[in-house]
């Protein structure tokens, strides 16, 4: 399970953060959502050790910080919105350097396993550079999937760190994506991704964690948390949210109103 | 690609995978090496056949007096202190491209060199202005410590300067280098008025950018310096390819990101101040050399590193053969022959990778 609790935090003079609480089972996948500049991915980076904060973040109990790198690596893998690379390095071998950084013995076959898995078999000798925004994103995902190969090891969970992991793209790919998350998460992993499509995150998130000016707005399943009042309170427009149709879940869906925004 | 244009067929063992070909690369660079210390130790002024007394005195027969001294007082020393230095510039280049994730960063360009050369100099002219008891103490090694602390503070502040978190704008890196440069130039000009006669020739001879003065003595003193630091480059091979997704992604991989950076910022210094101590300014190695490689081998660091350090050396000590065999029996100062190679090179980098500039 991971903790975060109270988390405040600063970039310059700017607070960005304000006491914010959030819980992350192992087995489920953890969205957090909320309109753009309210803290989703400067709350990740957070956890992620990546920006210095007040409060205190602990992975099953542990404190994230009083863990060493090598056997954080281990345990969690984090993949960042962007990723540039500065020198040319084939598919392979970017898929490679998350090989390493597990500990103990690993199977040099994963690095192709993790690119059928991500939809780019066949793409090994291809230059990272010369791949599309998506395929660079995938190619990003399955390095971290090396990584975490396995959702439980010794007993205890892996977790996926996923910084907007869908927004390169097309629906395709989106749904595959997600289900791979989906998967290392009933596995008995733990996801944590932050969101924009609110309704790809209905369709696959157990819990979901709404954001807004740096607070949290509530965090609970997708039939709590996807409300019209609360939606729009956050995102400031009105939405309605519906249930589809067609999902045998009951997942709510949501759709924008057109103009008069609040 | 280029075992491949050279005839040597290499069944890929996987897509994607060029560590068989950094492999045959690493072998062909090992036996260039090798040919360039045979040719380096037999190839010069003299105008007696050294290889036949090279060859005779490997098989254990008696060779001249003359033919002695050549090969064991000044070919040797010189042949393995090019040798050294080439591999030191080599990987000091390919060590701060990668730290700075830049094929454009090298010790010479952004005043790495010069801050060491400014230490050398400092070491030389203030040096003897030191009581003699403290002279002795510290001995021969004065100038080549006094390069290395000049490399280290230069590179140092110069990452300080042109990195903003985790990202190195290169835009600033060579500004910097510039303003660096003219700083330590500065500094230089102050300690050459201040040196006396005696120093004055030191200062000349060692500023030509030379193998010339190689001696057993000055072998003995940079040699551990240099080895030290070719040394660590098998620790830094995973953490500068992982610096390449950037340093916080570094860090998720369990790299020790901070320590990795300090070990990479002293091997640098201590390679290019022990270089520049012992040979002066020599410059676009540490550019030319890796980036040769990553066209054929890719940029992995675990190849690049070694092949680089290899490779560095055999480019060395072919210049300095053209540099005392061009215009026997005087000698062009090495550091022409390489810039007349690296200059129009580096122009050529420049030039593929303008995007870079607009970071």
């Amino acid at each position: 399970m991971l903790n975060a609790t109270d988390i405040e935090l600063s970039i310059g003079k700017a607070p960005i953060l304000h006491n914010v609480e959030f819980q992350a089972q192992s087995g489920q996948l953890t969205a957090i959502v909320g309109p753009n500049g309210s803290g989703k991915t400067t709350l990740l980076k957070a956890m992620t050790g990546d920006l210095p904060y007040k409060g205190i973040v602990t992975l099953d109990g542990t404190d994230v910080q009083a863990i060493p790198a090598p056997s954080l690596a281990a345990r969690r893998a984090v993949l960042p919105q962007a990723a540039g690379l500065a020198f040319p390095f084939t598919v392979l071998e970017v898929v490679r350097l998350g090989l390493t950084a597990g500990l103990g013995a690993q199977d040099s076959s994963l690095p192709q396993r993790a690119l059928a898995h991500v939809g780019l078999a066949g793409y090994e000798g291809r230059l990272y550079h010369a791949l599309s925004g998506g395929e660079q994103q995938r190619c990003q995902l399955a390095r971290v999937l090396v990584q975490v190969w396995e959702p439980t090891r010794n007993g205890k969970a892996s977790w996926l760190f996923l910084d907007e992991p869908v927004s390169a793209l097309d629906i395709g790919h989106q749904l595959e994506v997600m289900t791979i998350a989906r998967r290392f998460a009933d596995a008995g992993g733990g996801v944590i991704a932050v969101m924009h499509d609110l309704n790809l995150t209905s369709m696959f998130a157990d819990s979901i964690l709404l954001m807004n000016s740096g607070r949290t707005v509530v965090q609970g399943n997708a039939q709590t948390v996807l409300s019209d009042e609360y939606l729009s309170r956050a995102y400031g427009c009105r939405v309605r949210v519906n249930v589809a149709p067609l999902h045998i879940q009951d997942a709510p869906y949501i759709l924008p109103h057109m103009a008069d925004l609040i | 690609m280029a075992i491949i244009e050279a005839g040597i067929p290499f069944p890929p063992r996987q897509a994607g995978d060029r560590s068989a070909q950094a492999m045959a690369v690493l072998v062909l660079c090992a036996v260039l090496l090798l040919v360039m210390i045979i040719a380096s130790l037999t190839v010069g002024a003299s105008g007696t056949s050294l290889l036949q007394s090279l060859f005779a005195w490997a098989s254990g027969e008696p060779i001249g007096l003359r033919e002695k001294v050549i090969l064991f007082d000044i070919r040797a020393p010189r042949t393995l202190l090019g040798a050294l230095v080439g591999a030191s510039l080599a990987v000091s280049g390919a060590v701060m491209q990668g730290l700075f994730r830049n094929p454009l960063a090298d010790p010479g360009l952004v005043g790495v060199s010069a801050g060491a050369g400014l230490g050398a100099i400092m070491a030389i002219v203030l040096g003897g202005m030191l009581p003699p008891a403290f002279a002795v103490l510290t001995g021969m090694y004065t100038v080549p410590i006094a390069a290395f602390a000049g490399g280290w503070l230069s590179t140092i502040l110069l990452y300080r300067v042109a990195t903003r978190k985790g990202r190195t704008s290169v835009a600033v890196m060579l500004l910097a280098g510039i303003a660096l440069g003219a700083l330590t130039g500065a500094i230089a000009g102050v300690m050459v008025y201040m040196a006396d006669d005696n120093q004055l020739r030191d200062l000349t001879f060692w500023g030509l950018g030379s193998l010339a003065g190689a001696t057993w003595t000055k072998l003995f003193v940079a040699g551990p310096l240099i080895v030290l630091a070719l040394a660590t480059t098998p620790f830094l091979a995973r953490g500068l390819d992982a610096l390449t997704l950037g340093e916080a992604t570094a860090g998720h991989l369990g790299i020790p990101v901070q320590r990795m950076k300090n070990v990479a910022i002293l091997t640098v210094a201590g390679a290019t101040g022990a270089a520049v101590a012992v040979s002066g300014g020599i410059g676009f190695v540490g550019i030319v050399v890796p980036h040769l490689l990553r066209l054929s081998i890719g940029p992995s660091h675990r190849y690049l590193l070694p092949i680089s350090a290899l490779l560095g050396a055999a480019f060395l000590l072919g210049a300095d053969m053209i540099s005392r065999t061009i215009v026997a029996p005087s000698e062009l100062p090495i550091g022409i022959v390489t810039a007349t190679i690296g200059g129009p090179f580096f122009l050529y980098v420049l030039l593929r990778n303008r995007g870079l500039l607009d970071m």
